[in-house]
């Protein structure tokens, strides 16, 4: 047994759950009489909805499919090697699955170590060898084609990426080495560390071709037959594949440069992938495979056995997975439909709620507010959305005319709500308004609608306490700017029933938000734990810190921006508000900053003013701030924060705000935008050892976000 | 309004390599249309001068049009095909006869002037869809007696052709499949078939069947070279006990899939298009169901008299061999030798196979590559028999005729 198949063979042992994707081989003639040609087809089995994945015992099979072929180049009996996939997928690389169960950094180099092995083959075989990527292709995947002499794709494919980054990982297969040596640095800098950065933004054919990254590009509809035919021109001579020279000069440096400060402005050097993907692009500069494939090797190891990569998988499923299948919501058959929606007021907040409504249910949406000009103004803002939709290309004409017939304004509750099935309320935040609302809403809408309120902080239950049928309100919350932020806290108040909560969540998918079932307590879950942490940072700027001590103590976590740009994002009088709220619900951590108030009090937007190009303290704000003599260091400012999320979250546990620490962390991640490579957040305090000082024990169970025991 | 009639012209064919209809055959987990899809773009990539918006009609023939057949499938392979949503497209059934059919019913409206240019062709696949599925005849016609039951078995109908024909022996048809195959086989070697070919690639999850994964089809899989006369003696009848026809002197049971660009004369040579032969006249014709194979005589006699020929003006044949015995029947009426050179030179049906309603445009096909062989041949014919007792001819003249 070869070194290779030893070491995949230890790797397969400890995942005996791998769905194995098989390599097929069959042998055909190619066109134009360019010989006998030997083709491999990845292929797990299932359908295109369960992607072909590569996991140790897959390598294997890869392996011995490419001792086969091997063997008949060496005996002259083909004249050339390809591989594609099952219908509408290549491969999406490596089984994360496979990574999470490593507990042993030799294991972890086996990972990394076996793909190469087999993978390098692909390079060095008697005849050349071509990749057909002929649909969705990731990581390990694109991998794969890489080590080939040539490559294909098709212009049908809708995913093409190196995501490995953005899980916490880099392309450790030949992607970090063999990407930039194919088409430059700056290029390789773009797919591996931009796109992952950006959401894990994928590409599609057309640019997999534009990169370079592949040779020629065919429609999907006969794609495998044109890459046949092109090969045999290939392998004929009478096609010869041009590539553009690499750039090795100051180039490659001023990309590498590039990526790091992507990876600064995106992660804030919190996270390691990003560099040590970038270290090694550096480094490949001289074009030796093998440093850089030991490098990779290295880096993979050093990744798998680190906690950014389990709370980056971790975070990767909670997305992918737990947010497909909220926790405690009820059966959705008991979800009545949706045919038409109310949104009582007609604000900016209610605006984008009807045009979310309108794009996504596609039923008609009914503003109404207390005068004629409010109701004008709020369809007219949903309008001009529209046609800023239709400008940029994103809907056509007819569905504009569509979406734009759907939203309408009404002064009359009763004729825009008598056949709504479920009414939305985005009326000022005051109890006594919104109960007013819902007593009149209800006395005019059919039984069986459903009443919500995007409340960010009054009970829910009490502003259902009035009505006829409480059962039938659930709190509806969602983030700014909600066509951007996934999250929607779904609020079940004390009286409302199944079918309304399962409604709820039937509507929230719909929309296409990530929907947490929350509990009915003060400001949910995200602002909850942002209020608290705020509440931290500027009581230690009243006590006396400077405003940028405090402000950078968060700096390490590599939150998308620190405290006080956070703070003037919500907006100070916001923030000031929902800190009343806590306050008076939990006066003993939650308090309520005088400076805060005195900038709100003088109308101020923010505390900082950018007119050197970085923020500095407005003088003004300076000025109306009246701080103690307590300096503190940014550590301390650090820890007293940790301090107050980690108890925060552990009392919110407690009280069954949620069902988990897995639904804590799901909603900062949609709704605050805070990182894969924390978690979210409890994979961090646990690892930090912030959740055993303060609240006695872990978040989650060791194994959870962390490397298994 | 007065009009003028305008000459049509074949332009182009091609086809997909011909398959072996059931679990072991190449196109087993294809799917019909894109068999259809694929001789589309290949017509289209092979004509480039051809703007696809000039395509003002997609006309394409299947037997059975359900399931991957169904659809309307001339549309829906447009637009599978990535024609302009503007290209309309139609479906045809004339089972055996379809893309013949699908041929003659557009140039008849290109010659009036509704189309300028047209694909025309068909499709069946065999395995997908066996012949009489999902039919209901109607029950008069056997109370009535309005057909013989055997009239819906085409084998049997063969079995009756050899009954009319006494002198048409199973010695004979064999003699002539073997030829066939010989033909056919020669064709290949001599690179004549395989540059209308469409390559199609396949997959294969059965590993009794053979290897797994991706290949490419890039020939007949029907073709049996070096039959020979003791091997086909040996065959069961199945039709018939003692009887004549058998797998080896008909065509087998096929997947695959032909396409054929048409145009007004004018307007091939308005874009440049390739002209590889001129459409002189057509007809079908009607004989007794239960002898469908003999229905080639009539609609030559007809497409002849409307074109004012005679046979001995055809200098080469194209003829469907569903069965040996109806292409016996035929040249016997003409007095036609049966090892006669003008007739399908390249083989036929029963070497590369029959895929139902395909076939006439690889009929036409063949004969348009004779043309360009044969410049001293002035007129072709393409004929071939059709369920429920039906023929078709169409006559061609070559273009490349270079006079007298």
């Amino acid at each position: 047994m070869s070194n290779t198949a030893e070491l995949l063979k230890g790797a397969a042992e400890l995942f005996p759950d791998e769905v194995v994707t098989t390599a097929h081989v069959r042998h055909l003639d190619l066109p134009q009489g360019a010989g006998r040609f030997a083709l491999i087809t990845l292929d797990n089995g299932l359908d295109h909805t369960k992607p072909t994945t590569l996991g140790p015992q897959s390598l294997v099979n890869l392996d011995k499919a490419i001792d086969q072929v091997e063997a008949e180049a060496a005996r002259g009996e083909i004249t050339g090697v390809g591989v594609t996939g099952k219908p509408f997928i290549f491969a999406v690389g490596a089984d994360l699955k496979g990574v999470e169960v490593v507990k042993r950094r030799e294991d972890a180099l086996a990972i990394g170590k076996g793909g190469h092995d087999v993978f390098k083959r692909l390079s060095s075989l008697a005849v050349p060898t071509f990749a057909y990527y002929n649909g969705a292709s990731m990581g390990g995947g694109v991998e794969v084609g890489l080590h080939c002499s040539y490559r294909t794709v098709s212009r049908a494919i809708p995913a093409f990426s190196l995501p490995e980054v953005f899980l916490g990982l880099v392309p450790g297969w030949g992607g970090c080495t063999l990407l930039p040596n194919l088409v430059g640095a700056d290029r390789a800098v773009s797919v591996i560390i931009e796109n992952s950065l950006n959401q894990n933004k994928q590409l599609r054919g057309e640019q997999v071709f534009e990169l370079g990254i592949a040779d020629a590009i065919f429609d999907g509809a006969d794609f495998l037959e044109q890459s046949l035919i092109w090969t045999a021109s290939v392998l004929r001579g009478e096609l010869e594949v041009e590539r553009p020279d690499v750039d090795r000069g100051e180039a490659w440096d001023q990309a590498v440069a590039r990526g790091r400060s992507i990876a600064d402005s995106k992660v804030h050097g919190a996270a390691p992938a990003a560099y040590r993907a970038l270290d090694i692009i550096a480094a490949a500069r001289n074009g030796d495979l093998r440093q850089g494939f030991d490098a990779e090797d290295r880096a993979l190891a050093d990744l798998i056995m680190g906690d950014e990569l389990r709370s980056g998988l971790y975070a990767f499923n909670l997305v992918n997975k737990r947010a497909k299948r909220p926790a405690g919501a009820p059966d959705k058959k008991l979800a009545r439909p949706v045919t038409k929606v109310g949104v009582v007021g007609a604000g900016l907040m209610a605006s984008q709620l009807a045009l979310l409504f309108a794009r996504r249910l596609e039923v008609p949406v009914v503003l109404t507010d207390i005068d004629q000009e409010r109701v004008d103004k709020g369809v007219g803002y949903v309008h001009e959305e529209i046609d800023k939709l239709l400008l940029k290309g994103r809907v056509g004409q007819d569905k504009a005319n569509r979406l734009k017939a759907l939203v309408t304004g009404s002064l009359d509750k009763a004729a825009a709500f008598g056949d709504a099935d479920f009414v939305i309320e985005a009326v000022f935040e005051e109890m006594g308004v919104k109960q007013q609302v819902f007593a009149e809403v209800e006395a005019v809408v059919p039984e069986h609608a459903i009443l919500a309120t995007n409340t960010s902080s009054l009970s829910v239950t009490e502003m259902a306490s009035k009505l006829e049928h409480p059962e039938r309100v659930v709190g509806f919350h969602f983030f700014n700017p909600v066509a951007v932020l996934p999250l929607l806290e779904i609020v079940r108040a004390e009286r409302t029933d199944d079918a309304s909560l399962a409604t709820a969540f039937a509507v929230a998918k719909s929309l296409k938000k990530t929907a947490v079932l929350v509990k009915d307590a003060p400001a949910f879950v995200v602002n909850r734990i942002l209020t608290r942490f705020l509440g931290e940072v500027l009581r230690s700027i009243d006590e006396g810190t400077p405003v940028e001590v405090a402000d950078r103590a968060l700096a390490p976590l590599g939150l998308p921006m620190s405290p006080i740009v956070l703070l003037e994002l919500v907006g100070p009088a916001v923030a000031h508000h929902v800190a009343g709220t806590l306050n008076a619900a939990f006066p003993d951590r939650f308090a309520v900053s005088e400076n805060l108030g005195r900038i709100v009090k003088a109308g101020k937007r923010g505390l900082y003013v950018y007119d050197s190009g970085k923020p500095e303290l407005d003088p003004e704000v300076a000025a109306l701030f009246e701080t103690g003599d307590t300096v503190l260091t940014e550590e301390q400012v650090r820890e007293r924060a940790l301090n107050a999320i980690a108890g925060e979250i552990r009392l919110m546990l407690d009280e069954g705000v949620v069902a988990e620490a897995h639904d804590i962390d799901l909603c900062l991640i949609t709704g605050a935008g805070w990182p894969f490579h924390l978690g979210g957040i409890t994979p961090y305090l646990d690892r930090e050892g912030v959740s055993e000082r303060v609240a006695g024990k872990r978040f989650l169970e060791p194994g959870v976000a962390s490397i298994p025991n | 309004m007065p009009r003028t009639a305008r000459d049509v012209v074949f332009v182009d064919g091609v086809r997909t390599p011909f398959g072996k209809a059931g679990p072991k055959g190449i196109y087993h987990e294809t799917r019909a249309d894109d068999l259809v899809v694929k001789c589309i773009r290949e017509l289209l990539r092979r004509n480039p001068d051809l703007p696809p918006e000039r395509i003002d009609e997609v006309a394409i023939a299947a037997t059975t049009q359900i399931g991957d057949q169904g659809l309307t499938l001339g549309r829906t392979a447009g637009i599978l095909a990535g024609l302009p949503t503007t290209v309309p497209g139609y479906s045809i059934d004339r089972m055996c006869a379809g893309a013949m059919t699908a041929v003659t019913t557009t140039s008849g409206s290109i010659a009036f002037g509704a189309y300028d240019v047209v694909v025309a062709g068909g499709v069946e696949h065999m395995g997908r869809h066996p012949m009489g599925e999902g039919v209901d005849p109607n029950p008069r016609f056997v109370s009535e007696k309005l057909v013989d039951q055997s009239a819906l078995f085409m084998g049997m109908t063969a079995e009756n052709l050899h009954d009319r024909y006494p002198h048409i022996t199973k010695q004979r048809a064999d003699e002539y499949s073997v030829r066939s195959q010989e033909k056919a086989a020669k064709a290949y070697a001599d690179g004549r078939i395989q540059a209308d070919l469409v390559p199609i690639s396949v997959r294969r999850s059965d590993e009794s069947v053979g290897e797994t994964g991706w290949g490419l089809a890039t020939a007949d899989e029907p073709m049996r070279p070096g039959t020979t006369l003791e091997q086909l003696a040996g065959l069961k009848t199945p039709f018939r006990a003692h009887g004549r026809v058998t797998a080896g002197n008909a065509a087998g049971l096929n997947d695959g899939a032909t396409a054929s660009l048409l145009a007004a004369e004018d307007v091939a040579r308005e874009l440049g298009l390739p002209v590889k032969m001129r459409l002189v006249s057509y007809a079908f014709a009607g004989v007794e169901p239960e002898v469908m194979g003999v229905g080639p005589i009539p609609s030559t006699e007809k497409a002849l008299a409307k074109a004012g020929l005679s046979i001995g003006d055809i200098g080469l044949f194209e003829i469907n061999e569903a069965f040996a015995v109806q292409v016996l029947a035929l040249l016997d009426h003409y007095g036609i030798a049966d090892d006669d050179p003008r007739v399908n030179q390249y083989g036929g049906a029963i070497a590369f196979g029959h895929p139902l309603a395909s076939s006439g445009v690889r009929l036409m096909t063949q004969l348009a590559r004779q043309f360009e062989e044969q410049p001293h041949v002035r007129y072709g014919l393409t004929t071939m028999c059709v369920g429920f007792g039906m023929g078709g001819t169409v006559i061609w003249e070559n273009p490349h005729w270079e006079g007298k």
